[in-house]
């Protein structure tokens, strides 16, 4: 780590170099620092970022209950024994009622807990929609940065429009089983655009082929239309079989990322180069809305101006709140009304 | 904008115990209370507790044992969070426990014992009263 980047007076720098050297603990902390939103965390995200790039994401979805997090365990496994580390970041949902939440994905990851290899962190996704956590992508730089070779994404098990883990991953795993009600509906909207590989677990289960077969239609579909316009790619989703609570099948999964690893860093570096801009455009925009936020705020605050004032007299209808934000940017920002 | 922190519990089951009625009542108490509840589930070893409350950087633990193996699984817990420096971790116990073993657990360090029948929202108040999260400038 060059020394010049050191922050004013700040004990950041050790930290970083805790972070750099995998000091679990250092981690630990900064993670929750990260979700908390804890403002020192960014000097210490800016000095960590250079060192970053060098793990792969996976991301895996799928319905409450399909078997994400055993499957998260039986891959973890699998790089294990290649020698590889792991950090695994596994979301629940928080209760809307009270804020809390009950993460209960490292029941099935057990057998990890005392595998310096592996690290493992739960989230809460503390009302944020799109099957992570807000806080995701930046825990991802540290755990990067920290030194793990993969990273695998466990995405919060609810309905239909997680697809946010396709901007950070670079394999995306789609999870069903047999005989979800209206069987493949249930992971129809959205989510078949995101899976680089289809797995159905419970393959133990009744109707797990009808399932397969139904899985390689909507594909086949989706690609002759993709044909039609133009849009192929030469990445053909496969589906897979699993049995995750017995390791069926986790061969051939991990076989098949692999594949999909191979094929984005040596045929498809233009894909794979899109996935690295969506990432860094979703990073970029986040922070910078945040920051801009934040300088709003101080602003405001230096000048008397108080949120809640503001909110109170928006309410009374005294002043709406597009006027009163536009009115309020272009005040700071100084550019003509055209601009803003 | 200064967010308040959020209180992070692991509850955990040490030792070969499968009664884990308790301990998922006390996990939903913790969750409706406004806490993350991060559960493992049974048959914990205290080094297994250990490391998850470090890399989870809960601010309590809290042990449900109902078998009576605490006087073993109990100290050694404390003594693997000292070892990790990470002593700052409050724990609690709740579960089956012989009077008389109450006062050696409370000198190892375990902060407080809840015992069968005690109300759920007396447990609530004793964490809102006795765990802080951990204060953003010691990070
Ligand atoms: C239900 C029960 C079972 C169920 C368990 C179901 C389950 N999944 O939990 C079944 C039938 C499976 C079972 C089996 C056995 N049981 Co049993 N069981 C009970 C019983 C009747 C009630 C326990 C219970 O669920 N209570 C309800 C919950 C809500 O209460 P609680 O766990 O005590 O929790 C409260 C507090 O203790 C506290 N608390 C608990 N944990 C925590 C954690 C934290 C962090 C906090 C803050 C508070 C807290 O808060 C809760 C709310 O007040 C007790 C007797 C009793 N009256 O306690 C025996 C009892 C615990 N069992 C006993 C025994 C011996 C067994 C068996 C060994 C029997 C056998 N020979 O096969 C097996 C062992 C099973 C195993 N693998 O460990 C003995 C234990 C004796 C001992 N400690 O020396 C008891 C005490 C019965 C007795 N008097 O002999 N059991
Ligand atoms: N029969 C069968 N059960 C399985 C299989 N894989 C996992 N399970 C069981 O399914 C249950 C749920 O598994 P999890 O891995 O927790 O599922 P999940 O998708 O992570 O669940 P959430 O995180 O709650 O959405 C557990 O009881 C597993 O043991 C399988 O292939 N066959
Ligand atoms: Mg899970």
């Amino acid at each position: 780590m060059p020394p010049e980047i050191k922050q004013e007076g700040d004990d950041s720098m050790s930290i970083v170099e805790k972070v750099l050297e995998g000091d679990v603990r250092a981690v630990a902390r900064l993670l929750r620092d990260i979700d908390d939103q804890v403002p020192s965390t960014r000097s210490i995200l800016q000095q960590l970022y250079p060192h970053t790039g060098k793990a792969y994401i996976i991301g895996i979805t799928g319905p409450p209950g399909a078997g994400k997090s055993t499957l998260v365990d039986q891959m973890t496994t699998y790089y294990r024994k290649l020698g590889k580390t792991v950090a695994i970041l596994a979301i629940d949902p928080t209760s809307p009622f009270s804020g809390g939440a009950i993460l209960g994905d490292r029941i099935r990851m057990q057998r990890h807990f005392l595998d310096p290899g592996v690290f493992i962190r739960s989230l809460a996704t503390r009302g944020h929609f799109g099957g992570l956590t807000k806080s995701t992508h930046d825990m991802i730089t540290v755990l990067d940065a920290m030194g793990k070779n993969i990273i695998i994404v466990e995405t919060v098990g609810v309905g239909q429009g997680e697809v946010e883990i396709a901007e950070c991953a670079h394999t995306t795993l789609v999870v069903t089983v047999p005989g979800l009600g209206d069987d493949i509906q249930a992971i129809k909207a959205g989510i078949m655009e995101i899976g680089n590989i289809f797995v159905v677990n419970k393959a133990d289960r009744e109707g797990a082929k009808k399932t397969v077969q139904e899985l390689r239609n909507l594909l086949e579909m989706g690609k002759k239309f993709r044909m039609e316009t133009g849009a192929t790619n030469g990445w053909d989703p496969p589906v897979i079989e699993t049995q995750a609570h017995k390791g069926i099948g986790i061969d051939e999964l991990c076989e098949a990322i692999e594949s999909h690893r191979e094929y984005l860093t040596t045929q498809a570096l233009d894909e794979l180069k899109k996935i690295m801009v969506k990432r860094a455009l979703h990073q970029f925009s986040e922070t910078l809305k945040d920051e801009l936020f934040k300088e709003m705020m101080r602003r405001m605050e230096k000048k008397g101006m108080n949120i809640d004032d503001l909110a109170a007299k928006i309410a009374d209808k005294e002043v709406d709140p597009y006027s009163l934000s536009r009115s309020l940017i272009r005040d700071e920002l100084k550019e003509p009304e055209s601009a803003v | 904008m200064s967010q308040e922190r959020k209180l992070r519990v692991l509850v955990a089951k040490p030792g070969l115990d499968g009664h884990d009625r308790g301990a998922r009542i006390i996990a939903r108490a913790l969750r409706d209370a406004g806490f993350e509840v991060i559960y493992t589930g049974c048959h914990q070893t205290p080094e297994q507790i250990v490391q998850t409350a470090i890399q989870e950087d809960v601010d309590l633990i809290g042990l449900s044992i109902l078998s009576g193996a605490h006087n073993y699984s109990f100290p050694r817990i404390m003594e693997l969070l000292k070892e990790n420096g990470a002593d700052d971790i409050t724990v609690i116990g709740g579960g089956i426990f012989p009077l008389e073993d109450i006062p050696k657990l409370k000198e190892v360090g375990i902060k407080e014992i809840f015992t069968p029948g005690t109300k759920l929202e007396d447990i609530i108040k004793w964490v809102r009263e006795n765990v802080k999260p951990r204060r953003v400038d010691a990070a």
